[in-house]
C-alpha cells in the first residue's frame, strides 16, 4: 500500500546518495520525534525516509584539541550522560534534555531538533550562544554553516536538495567561561518554550569578556542578539547592564499571538529569561553548580 | 500526611481495609483490554470525515468515488440513520435530546463545529479508508459561526438551530436564539436580603471549555449479523446506554444489541453518551463485516464532549460578624453545538455548601458552534463554585475573617433547606470543614512568598437503576455479577461489601461486569453512583443468596428457614431451642445444593434513591513568579465527607485525582479557538493537563459521615473533589500576590499581565 | 510497494514481522504481534502510555518507525513479569492503588523500570520529572510516586 520507502544507510555518503535521489521528497529519520508526528498529522509526507542511525560519525560525540562535536542524530539522553561535554557547556547539554519527555530524550537528537527549523526548538538557542558551527555533507562536498543562519523560517533551513547535516561543532572553551539556556514553559515539562534564551559567557575577573546570547520563540528563526551581547560585554552583570541586554532582547523580538504566548508576554519574558540566564552562566564560571531545570 | 478517620472503628471485617484489586494483576501486565484492544477476524476499519468548517449547510455529499475504491465496504452519511422526534432521554447527570443526538453523530442539514461527522467509511486497511475519504466530496455552504457564549446571546449573532425558542424565556420568546433556556431558582427575598447587608461583594468570571482528558480515546468494535443481530464492543461508562441510544439510532429492539464493555481507560463523563458507536454498528450491517474504529487524539479534543466554559456573576451580601443574608449568581453557559450544557447543577450547586435565607439563582443555556457538551466530574458545579468560593474570599478578606470561620458560620447542615428545594439529611460539611481547620497543613504557617487558598465545593451524588447477580458455585466460591464498568476500582468495593455481607474471605468474591445481555439494565458508570446505588444492589442480591442459603440449610437440618441464621460466612441454627446442628459453610451448602433445590443464586433489581451529597473542602500553598506568572503549588490537602470509605485507598485517590484535574482547570486548561472557528490546541502538548512534576503530594482527609440510607453509610465520592480546586488556586493566588483573578485559566501569560497590571497600583498604595 | 521483513528480539524473544514503511513501532506491536499492553493515547509522543525500552533506553513506541526495530532488543510490558512472577513495580502498583483506570499503568511501569535502573535511589522530584512524560488523568499521580519510591527503597533494601 505504502508509497514511502525506507532506507537505513551505513554511510554519509550513502544518505546524501537516498536524499539527492529522493529529489526533495527525502526526509532524514533521526530521532523521529518530529518527523513522525508530522507525517501522522500529513504535515510532511516523504518520499523516502533516510534512516542515519547506523551511521557511526552521525551518532557519536568527538572531542578534538578542546572542541567537540556531536553527531548530528546522537540522543539527547546520550549527549546528558557524557560528563565532560555536560560540564564544558552545561548550557547547551540543559538544552539538549529539555527537548520533550524522558522517552522523547531516549531519541531526539540536537541536529534533528535544528533542522526541523522551529522557531521555539530549544537546543538552537544554546547552540547560537554557544557559536556552534553545523558540518553539512551534500553531493557537491562538505561545507560548514554558523548555527545562526542554518534556518531560514519556519519549517525552512539553507540546506540544499541532497545535502544532510552531519554534525555540529562546538569551539573550544575559553578559560574562565560557561553558557546557560532557560525556557519558559506554563507547565514544568512536555511544553514548547513560549521564549528561550541561551546566554555564554566569558569573564576576566568580574568583568565580562565575551558574550553570546540565543533567543527562541519570538521571531520566525532562533536569533543571534549582538546588541544583548554588546550590552553584557565590558560590564560587571550590574544590574543596569543586565537591564540593557534584557531591553536588547525585548528589543529584538518579532514574536506572534499565538496559543503558546502574546506578543507583550513573549516580549517581556525573553528580558527576564535573559538576566536570569546571564547570572546562572556566570555562577557556572564561579564554581556555583547548577543542575537546570530537570533533575534527571 | 493522609488521614482516613472511620466511623466504623471496629465495625466490620471488610470494609475500610485495602485489599489488592481483582483485576489488577491485569492491569499490571498489559493483558486488560481496553477499547482499542478488541478484534475480529475479518474486521474493516472505519474513519470519519470531519467538517472542516465550524459552521455551514451540506449542501450534497458525493460518495461515489470514495465506494468505487478498491478495498472500502461501505460508506455512510446521515441519510443512513433514520430521523429522531425530539425527545429528551437521561445519560447521567445530563439529558440529551435524540433528535439532536442523531444530528451530533452525523451531521444532517449542518455542520455545526470543526470536527462535526459528515460521514464515515469502512475499508480494508486504516491507509485505504483514511485515502476513501479524501474522495468524499462534501459541498458546504459555509455560514458565520459564533464560539463565544456572550457573542452567541446576542440579538445579530449566526443562529445555528432555526427552531431553537428559548425556553423559560420571560416573556416567552417569539423568535429563535442561541439561548435554548433560560432557568431559575429562588429562595426567600433576594432584594429585601441585600438591602439589609452591611457589605455587599460583586464579581463578574469567566471560564474556559475544558475536556475531561481521558487517556484512552474512544474506541468501538461492532459486528453485525445477517439475522439482525449486532454484537459491540465499546469503551464506555455505561454499555446499557450505548445499547439503548444505538437501538434508538438505528431502528432496532435493544434485544438485538449485545454490548460488552472493555476495560476503560477513563471517562469522567466524558463516555456517557456515543459518538463511534452507531457508525460502526451502521458500516457493519452495511458491509456485513466487523468493523472497528477509534478516534484519534485530535479528534477526541475536537469532536468529543468537553465541559463547557461559562460566564458567572456572583453577589453576595453579609452583616459585619460574617452571615452571609442574601446571595445572587447567573451563569451563562456553553451547551456546544446543541443545547444541554449542566447549567442545571451549576446553579444548584452554587450555595449549596451554604445556608442562606435569601437567593436568586439564574441560568442560560447557550448554544455555539463548539462539539457539544458533554459530562464532567460534578457537570457545571466547578464553574459556579468558582465563581462563589472566590467571592467568599473575598467577602473573608473584606471582613478580616479567617475563610473557613466565614463558612463555618454559614455552612449547610442538617435540615438546611437548599435554593432548589431540597432539604439536607445528615450531611458533612461542618465535619469537613473542621477538618481542613484542624489539619496540620491549615494549622502550619504559610511559607514566605506563598499564599494559602481554601474554598469549598459540593455534588449530590446520584442512585438509579441498578441490577446485581450473586451465585455461589459447586465449591462454595461466590461470584458477583454487576453491570457497571469498572472505571477507578469499584470491582474491589463491590467485592468488599459482598464479602462483608456474606462474611466470607474477600479473595473469595469474584467480581464479574457482565454485558447487556448477561444482567439486568445498570444505568451508567456516572454520578458518583457505582459503590453507592450498584453497591447496594450487591448487597441485596448478597442478601437474596444468604436467604435461599438459610432455606437449604434448613431443608438439611430439616427445620424452618426462620430459625436459620447466617454469621461469620455459615448457617447457624437460630438457638439452643431449635436443635443441635453443626453449622453449614457455603462449600457443604453447595456441595448439597443438588439434592436441596439445584444452583444457589441471589438477584436484586433496584431504582436507588437516597444518596447521600457530598461536601469537600481543599487547601493549597502555592507561590507566584512575579516575573512570569508562573504558578507553583507547594503544597495541597483535600479533605471531604466520604459516607464510609468502602475501600480507602480508592477512596483517597478520588480526591487525588479529582484535585488535581481542578488544579488543571485553574491554571492552563483551556480550548483555544482561532478566528475561522477551529480549535487551535487539539493535543496533549497545547492542551495543557497537568504532569507529575507540576505537582506536589496530594494530601487527604477522609471524613465519615455516614449516608443514613445505605446499609454501609456509602456516599458517592468521584464527582465532589473536582469542586473546590479552581476557587482555591484562585484564592491562594490572590493571597500569594493581592491579585484576584477572575478569567480562567490562570496560565502564565493571564496571570503576568493581570500582576503588571496591578503593580502600578501596588506600588502607590505603598 | 513490498513490505519490509524485520527481525529483532521482543521481550527476549526472537520475532519476524512485516510492515509498511510508515508504520510505527506500536502499530506492529499492537496490530501485527497482538502485544495491546502498550497503548495509544495520543500518537505522538504526549502521553507515554506506548512507552517501551528499545536497546536500553526509554522511548515513546509511537515515535518509533516499525522498520527501525530491525536488530533491536524491545522490551514492552508484557514481558516485565517473569513468568507468573510479577516484577516489584508491578506488585507495588496493585498493592498501593497507583492506578484507577489503568491505561496509563503498562507506560509508567516501564517508565519507572527504567528509572529505578538508572537511578536505585530517586528523589521524589527526580521521579516525578522522570515520569513527566507519563500522563495520568485518573490518580493525580501521588500513589504512583509513592509507589516507586517505596520500590527503590525496597530493592536496595533487598540489595544489600
Amino acid at each position: 500500500m505504502s508509497e514511502i520507502q525506507y532506507q537505513s544507510a551505513k554511510t554519509v555518503k550513502e544518505a546524501v546518495k537516498y536524499m539527492q535521489a529522493a529529489k526533495g521528497k527525502g526526509y532524514i529519520l533521526a530521532g523521529g520525534t518530529d518527523l513522525l508526528v508530522q507525517m501522522k498529522s500529513g504535515a510532511r509526507s516523504p518520499g523516502v525516509i533516510v534512516d542515519v542511525k547506523k551511521i557511526p560519525e552521525m551518532v557519536t560525540v568527538t572531542e578534538k584539541n578542546g572542541s567537540f562535536t556531536i553527531g548530528a542524530a546522537t540522543p539527547a539522553a546520550v549527549l546528558g550522560e557524557n560528563k565532560k561535554l555536560r560540564k564544558t557547556w552545561p548550557g547547551v547539554i540543559e538544552a539538549c534534555n529539555l527537548i520533550g519527555s524522558t522517552q522523547v530524550q531516549g531519541r531526539a537528537s540536537a541536529g534533528g531538533n535544528l533542522c526541523n527549523a522551529s522557531p521555539a526548538a530549544d537546543s538552537v538557542p544554546a547552540l547560537v550562544a554557544a557559536g556552534c558551527i553545523v558540518n553539512v555533507a551534500g553531493p557537491t562536498g562538505k561545507r560548514k554553516i554558523p548555527v545562526e543562519e542554518f534556518c531560514t523560517g519556519p519549517g525552512k533551513t539553507s540546506l540544499k536538495t541532497g545535502e544532510i547535516v552531519v554534525s555540529l561543532t562546538l569551539p573550544k572553551r575559553p578559560k574562565n567561561s560557561s553558557d546557560a539556556y532557560l525556557r519558559l514553559i506554563p507547565r514544568t515539562e512536555m511544553d514548547i518554550a513560549v521564549v528561550g534564551v541561551g546566554v555564554s559567557l566569558t569573564m576576566k575577573g568580574d568583568t565580562v569578556a565575551d558574550a553570546r546570547v540565543g533567543l527562541g520563540a519570538v521571531a520566525p528563526t532562533v536569533l543571534l542578539v549582538k546588541d544583548a551581547a554588546k550590552a553584557l560585554i565590558g560590564s560587571k552583570l550590574d544590574d543596569a547592564a543586565l537591564d540593557a541586554a534584557a531591553a536588547a532582547c525585548s528589543a529584538a523580538c518579532n514574536p506572534i499571538n499565538d496559543k503558546r504566548g502574546t506578543i507583550k508576554y513573549r516580549t517581556k519574558i525573553a528580558g527576564v529569561l535573559l538576566k536570569r540566564s546571564a547570572m546562572i552562566a556566570r555562577d557556572r564560571i564561579n564554581g556555583i553548580e547548577h543542575r537546570g531545570h530537570r533533575p534527571v | 500526611m493522609s488521614e482516613h478517620r472511620p466511623n466504623t472503628e471496629g465495625k466490620y471485617k471488610w470494609i475500610g481495609t485495602r485489599p489488592e484489586r481483582p483485576d489488577g494483576a491485569d492491569k499490571v501486565t498489559g493483558r486488560a483490554r481496553f477499547g482499542a484492544d478488541f478484534s475480529l477476524p475479518g474486521q474493516l476499519i472505519g474513519k470519519v470525515l470531519r467538517s472542516p468548517h465550524a459552521h455551514a449547510v451540506i449542501k450534497s455529499i458525493d460518495t461515489s468515488k470514495a465506494l468505487a475504491l478498491n478495498g472500502v465496504k461501505a460508506v455512510i452519511t446521515a441519510q443512513d440513520f433514520p430521523d429522531q422526534p425530539n425527545l429528551i432521554v437521561p445519560t447521567g447527570e445530563m439529558q440529551v435530546n435524540m433528535r439532536d443526538i442523531t444530528r451530533n453523530i452525523m451531521a444532517r442539514e449542518k455542520a455545526l463545529y470543526e470536527g462535526h461527522p459528515v460521514a464515515a467509511v469502512a475499508a480494508v486497511s486504516e491507509a485505504i479508508a483514511k485515502q476513501a475519504l479524501s474522495l468524499i466530496k462534501v459541498d458546504y455552504e459555509v455560514l458565520p459561526h459564533v464560539i463565544d457564549v456572550a457573542e452567541a446571546m446576542k440579538p445579530d449573532a449566526p443562529i445555528l438551530h432555526d427552531h431553537l425558542l428559548t425556553e423559560g424565556a420571560n416573556p416567552p420568546a417569539s423568535k429563535p436564539s442561541n439561548i435554548a433556556k433560560r432557568i431559575e431558582f429562588k429562595k426567600g427575598d433576594a432584594k429585601a436580603g441585600f438591602a439589609q447587608a452591611q457589605v455587599v461583594i460583586e464579581k463578574d468570571y469567566t471560564t474556559q471549555a475544558v475536556h475531561q482528558g481521558y487517556i484512552e480515546p474512544h474506541a468501538t468494535l461492532a459486528s453485525a449479523a445477517e439475522d439482525g443481530q449486532i454484537q459491540v464492543w465499546s469503551t464506555t461508562q455505561g454499555h446499557f446506554q450505548v445499547r439503548g441510544f444505538c437501538a434508538r439510532l438505528l431502528g432496532l429492539e435493544t434485544s438485538q444489541i449485545r454490548v460488552t464493555p472493555t476495560e476503560i481507560g477513563g471517562g469522567f463523563g466524558g463516555k456517557t453518551v456515543v459518538y463511534l458507536e452507531p457508525l460502526a454498528m451502521r458500516l457493519s450491517q452495511k458491509s456485513g463485516k466487523p468493523v472497528k474504529m477509534t478516534m484519534a487524539r485530535e479528534d477526541v479534543f475536537r469532536a468529543s464532549g468537553p465541559a463547557p466554559g461559562g460566564n458567572v456573576k456572583v453577589k453576595i451580601g453579609a452583616m459585619r460578624d460574617g452571615r452571609i443574608v442574601a446571595a445572587e449568581c447567573i451563569v451563562e453557559m456553553q451547551a456546544g453545538a446543541f443545547p444541554g450544557s449542566p447549567v442545571g447543577p451549576a446553579c444548584m450547586c452554587s450555595f449549596a455548601c451554604y445556608d442562606i435565607d435569601n437567593v436568586y439563582i439564574e441560568g442560560f443555556d447557550v448554544v455555539s458552534n463548539r462539539p457539544k457538551v458533554a459530562a464532567y466530574r460534578a457537570p457545571g458545579a466547578p464553574i459556579s463554585a468558582w465563581a462563589v468560593e472566590s467571592t467568599l474570599d473575598i467577602l473573608a478578606q473584606e471582613l478580616d475573617m479567617d475563610p473557613i470561620d466565614l463558612r463555618l458560620k454559614n455552612a449547610a447542615k442538617e435540615g438546611t433547606k437548599t435554593a432548589y428545594g431540597v432539604t439536607f439529611n445528615t450531611i458533612g460539611m461542618v465535619e469537613t470543614l473542621e477538618a481542613i481547620r484542624d489539619s496540620e497543613h491549615y494549622k502550619s504557617p504559610v511559607k514566605p512568598g506563598y499564599g494559602r487558598g481554601v474554598a469549598a465545593g459540593f455534588w449530590f451524588n446520584i442512585g438509579a437503576d441498578s441490577s446485581a447477580a450473586s451465585h455461589v458455585g459447586e465449591d462454595g466460591s461466590v461470584t458477583v455479577i454487576s453491570g457497571n464498568p469498572d472505571i477507578g476500582g469499584s470491582r474491589a468495593s463491590l467485592a468488599l461489601m459482598a464479602a462483608e455481607e456474606l462474611g466470607v474471605d474477600y479473595n473469595k468474591v469474584r467480581p464479574i461486569i457482565a454485558d447487556t445481555a448477561s444482567i439486568g439494565f445498570n444505568f451508567v458508570t456516572g454520578g458518583s453512583r457505582v459503590t453507592f446505588a450498584t453497591g447496594l444492589a450487591v448487597v441485596n442480591s448478597v442478601r437474596d443468596m444468604i436467604r435461599e442459603l438459610k432455606v437449604r440449610a434448613a431443608k438439611i437440618w430439616k427445620i424452618d428457614p426462620e430459625a436459620v441464621i447466617w454469621e461469620g460466612g455459615m448457617a447457624k441454627p437460630a438457638g439452643n431451642q431449635v436443635g443441635t446442628f453443626e453449622p453449614l459453610s457455603l462449600a457443604d451448602l453447595a456441595a448439597q445444593a443438588g439434592r436441596t433445590g439445584g444452583p444457589i443464586n441471589g438477584h436484586a433489581q433496584l431504582n436507588v434513591t437516597g444518596a447521600g451529597p457530598g461536601f469537600g473542602v481543599h487547601c493549597v500553598d502555592l507561590k507566584v513568579d512575579e516575573d512570569t506568572g508562573c504558578v507553583h503549588v507547594g503544597r495541597y490537602t483535600a479533605a471531604q465527607d466520604v459516607g464510609t470509605a468502602i475501600h480507602p485507598s480508592y477512596v483517597e485517590g478520588q480526591l487525588q485525582g479529582g484535585a488535581v484535574q481542578g488544579i488543571g482547570w485553574a491554571l492552563n486548561e483551556e480550548y483555544i479557538y482561532n478566528a475561522k472557528g477551529k480549535l487551535d490546541n487539539p493535543g496533549f502538548l497545547d492542551y495543557r493537563m497537568p504532569v507529575a512534576s507540576d505537582l506536589p503530594k496530594i494530601e487527604t482527609i477522609l471524613v465519615e459521615v455516614p449516608n443514613p440510607q445505605h446499609p454501609y453509610g456509602v456516599r458517592g465520592v468521584g464527582e465532589v473533589p473536582i469542586i473546590p480546586p479552581i476557587a482555591a488556586v484562585g484564592n491562594a493566588v490572590a493571597r500569594a500576590t493581592g491579585v484576584r483573578m477572575v478569567d480562567l485559566p490562570m496560565s502564565p501569560p493571564r496571570l503576568s499581565e493581570a500582576l503588571d497590571a496591578a503593580r502600578p497600583m501596588k506600588m502607590a498604595a505603598e | 510497494m513490498a513490505k519490509i521483513h524485520v527481525n529483532t528480539t521482543i521481550n527476549g524473544a526472537p520475532t519476524e514481522f512485516l510492515c509498511d514503511a510508515n508504520q510505527t513501532l506500536l502499530d506492529v506491536l499492537r496490530d501485527n504481534l497482538g502485544l495491546t499492553g502498550s497503548k495509544e493515547g495520543c500518537g505522538s509522543g504526549d502521553c507515554g502510555a506506548c512507552s517501551v525500552m528499545v536497546n536500553g533506553r526509554l522511548v515513546c513506541s509511537c515515535l518509533v518507525l516499525a522498520p527501525e526495530a530491525q536488530g533491536m532488543k524491545i522490551e514492552t510490558i508484557e514481558g516485565m513479569a517473569e513468568g507468573d512472577k510479577l516484577h516489584p513495580l508491578q506488585k507495588k502498583f496493585v498493592e498501593m492503588a497507583a492506578l484507577q483506570c489503568g491505561i496509563c499503568t503498562p507506560g509508567f511501569l516501564i517508565a519507572s523500570k527504567a528509572l529505578l535502573e538508572k537511578y536505585p535511589n530517586p528523589t521524589e522530584d527526580e521521579v516525578r520529572y522522570w515520569l513527566a512524560g507519563n500522563l495520568c488523568r485518573c490518580t493525580g499521580y501521588d500513589k504512583i510516586v509513592t509507589a516507586v519510591l517505596d520500590v527503590a527503597a525496597e530493592m536496595r533494601e533487598s540489595a544489600r
